[in-house]
């Protein structure tokens, strides 16, 4: 566990020294989506600008467009026009299958619902993205408990998702958000579905993957509290960002 | 492995709809299989016929007979190197519903012609002895459990009056496919009984039989013999037994067809059943194939998934249904043995019910592949699982 850790860290403070340029660049973003005979515009022109090692809430009213500007950072949607730079690639230039391999080496997904395979177990869930890498069966497995060991599921490897609790899916999902080391990870309200005491657990694993992990978090939430365990928050509304609002650091 | 045990795992899912899809296909392949059996059957007569055997018979219709004067001049034909003669008799045995093939045979030559129906020394010998001796198939004596040295009465319909006979041989058929049900007599007893019975109608010869010596001249040979008696008071048709067979099998070929068309009806259905299991399939797990794909999974994973799962049900559905084809095809076979003498599940049909198996598992998944793989992954992750 401990040498995972230390690999992380030595990994992204590489990358780090390496890009002065902002980790994620998001310049004069256009999306809209056409509903029936109407176009919205969800997004008109956004910029933002996300540092490596970062931890940003966005928050904003429901439809304000927060999951759809996550899910152009994810890369999993496409821009109508505008800029979108990950460690300095233009991600919106890539084609389908380029950039599912982007996807799958440089981004980590939490989701509300959690999205674990229900046929796999917990141990098989967070091996599945390195179904996409060169690994061994037996390094695959290595590395996909620690990941577990990491979010305190060792003694949980072979439960299936309806054998495990919110809190543990969540756990689970972000182990597999982990497993393959990404640049940046983003979760669209993974507190969501969860009650307080184990949204809080969840929040200070992020946090904590964050400030030990040195990993790049981008959150959406509605929640207050949960925004306060980032660095930053940032308002949408009405597909514009306010300013941002850095959160002060609390006694624990 | 991995990817393995996840096709079979997302197989399982949902027991009953497999095992109710898996059932559909075993039946369906099955039912494939009997009926492609069926007309197997249907020709077995023409398949298990000698390529070096020609048949001879009036050129009007096989209801009229043939001189028994025709025997020397086709036994002279340059290349034929045996002949031999057969009546059909048509009796009835005890009802009109026991029906089984009965010649009336010019018994020596026409047992050294056809070396398929297997008889000991023994049994040959007392046949040839014995001028009202008869030997019969395999099925036929155990349909009517007759033994060797049993006395059996036939009722004529084409020769009058009652036939008595002394079984002397059963014959074994020296191929699956050799015809076990057929029932013979001397010829010799036919005609000097008819003789005394119906005067002037003895000496008629149903069909000839003719053996050539290679097989490759038999088209020339048959238009020899039909030649030597053109203009004869009764002009003659050579066919290779083959043609012969086939020539029965074509009036009922509308049947046939009709056979081949449900086969194909029943596959089709099952296709439709399993086509719409794997839409379904697909469907309910368009979110997880959504988050597959936002991980990096490219769409040649997500087909691999679904035609996986699709031919993994189906070749299941279809193994299980070639399995089942031999004893309930064996079971089919003793129920229409009067019918279908040859009844035997041939290596074609096995290939053609996996072919079958295979083909709609794999038509099954073109839909649901294709949409899986296509869908916006942010439309598709939304889809409530
Ligand atoms: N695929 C789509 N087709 C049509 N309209 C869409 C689509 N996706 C999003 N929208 C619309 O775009 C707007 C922004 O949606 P988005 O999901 O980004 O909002 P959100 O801020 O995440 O809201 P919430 O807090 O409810 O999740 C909404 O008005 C939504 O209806
Ligand atoms: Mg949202």
């Amino acid at each position: 566990m401990s040498e995972a850790q230390g690999n992380t860290i030595e990994h992204t403070t590489a990358a780090q020294a390496a890009n002065a340029m902002p980790l994620v660049r998001v310049h004069q973003v256009v999306k809209s989506y056409q509903r029936g005979a109407q176009r919205v515009e969800v997004l008109r022109g956004l910029t933002l600008d996300i540092q490596a090692g970062e931890f940003l809430a966005l928050m904003g009213p429901s439809g304000s467009g927060k999951s759809t500007l996550l899910n152009l950072i994810a890369g999993i949607d496409q821009p109508d026009s505008g800029e979108l730079r990950v460690q300095g690639q233009d991600i919106g230039q890539l084609s389908e299958g380029d950039l599912a391999d982007w996807r799958a080496r440089n981004v980590g997904f939490i989701f509300q619902f959690y999205n674990l395979m229900p046929v796999l177990n917990a141990l098989e869930n967070v091996e599945l993205p390195l179904m996409l890498t060169n690994l061994s069966r037996s390094e695959r497995r290595a590395r996909a408990e620690n990941a577990l060991a990491l979010v305190g599921l060792a003694d949980r490897m072979d439960h299936y998702p309806n054998e495990l609790s919110g809190g543990q899916q969540q756990r689970v999902a972000i182990a597999r958000a982990l497993i393959s080391d990404p640049t940046l990870i983003v979760a669209d309200e993974p507190t969501g579905d969860l009650d307080r005491e184990s949204a809080g657990e969840i929040l200070q694993l992020m946090q904590a993957l964050n400030q030990q992990l040195g990993k790049t978090i981008i959150m959406v939430t509605h929640d207050q509290r949960a925004a306060e365990h980032a660095q930053a928050i940032m308002h949408l509304e009405k597909g514009v960002l306010s300013s941002r609002e850095e959160v002060q650091p609390r006694a624990n | 492995m991995f990817f393995l045990s996840l096709i079979i795992r997302n197989a399982l899912r949902h027991r009953l709809r497999t095992a109710l899809t898996v059932l559909g296909m075993v039946v369906a392949v099955l039912a494939f299989g009997l009926l492609a059996t069926v007309v197997d059957a249907w020709y077995a007569g023409a398949d298990a016929a000698s390529d070096k055997r020609l048949v001879t018979r009036n050129a009007t219709s096989l209801v009229f007979p043939l001189p028994l004067t025709y025997y020397p001049r086709i036994r002279a034909i340059d290349g034929v190197q045996a002949v031999s003669w057969a009546n059909w008799f048509g009796g009835v045995y005890k009802e009109p519903k026991n029906f089984f093939p009965q010649f009336a045979i010019e018994a020596r030559g026409y047992l050294a012609l056809y070396p398929e129906f297997l008889l000991s020394d023994a049994e040959r010998e007392g046949f040839l002895r014995d001028r009202r001796g008869a030997i019969v198939g395999r099925k036929t004596a155990e349909l009517y459990g007759l033994r060797v040295g049993d006395n059996i009465t036939l009722r004529g319909t084409i020769y009058p009056g009652n036939w008595d006979f002394v079984i002397r041989g059963i014959y074994h058929g020296a191929r699956k496919n050799t015809d076990e049900t057929q029932f013979f007599f001397h010829w010799d007893y036919l005609n000097e009984t008819i003789k005394i019975r119906i005067p002037g109608r003895e000496n008629r010869i149903g069909v000839y039989i003719a053996e050539v010596s290679d097989a490759s001249e038999i088209a020339r040979i048959a238009r020899d013999i039909d030649a030597q008696f053109k203009n004869a008071s009764a002009e003659t048709l050579s066919e290779t037994e083959k043609a012969f067979q086939l020539g029965f099998v074509a009036m009922t070929e509308a049947i046939v067809v009709a056979i081949r068309l449900v086969s194909y009806l029943v596959i089709f259905i099952i296709m439709a059943v399993m086509a719409n299991t794997m839409a379904m399939t697909a469907r309910e797990r368009t979110s997880e194939y959504a988050t597959l794909r936002a991980l990096g999974f490219g769409p040649a994973f997500l087909h691999g998934l679904i035609y996986g799962e699709s031919l993994a049900i189906a070749l299941c559905g279809g193994l299980l249904g070639v399995v089942l084809t031999f004893p309930v095809a064996a079971w089919v076979g003793h129920i229409l043995g009067k019918f279908l003498p040859v009844f035997t599940v041939s290596i074609e049909t096995v290939q053609m019910q996996f072919i079958a198996a295979l083909l709609v598992g794999f038509l099954a998944a073109i839909w649901p592949a294709r949409t899986a793989a296509r869908v916006n992954i942010v439309n598709g992750l939304r889809a409530v699982a």
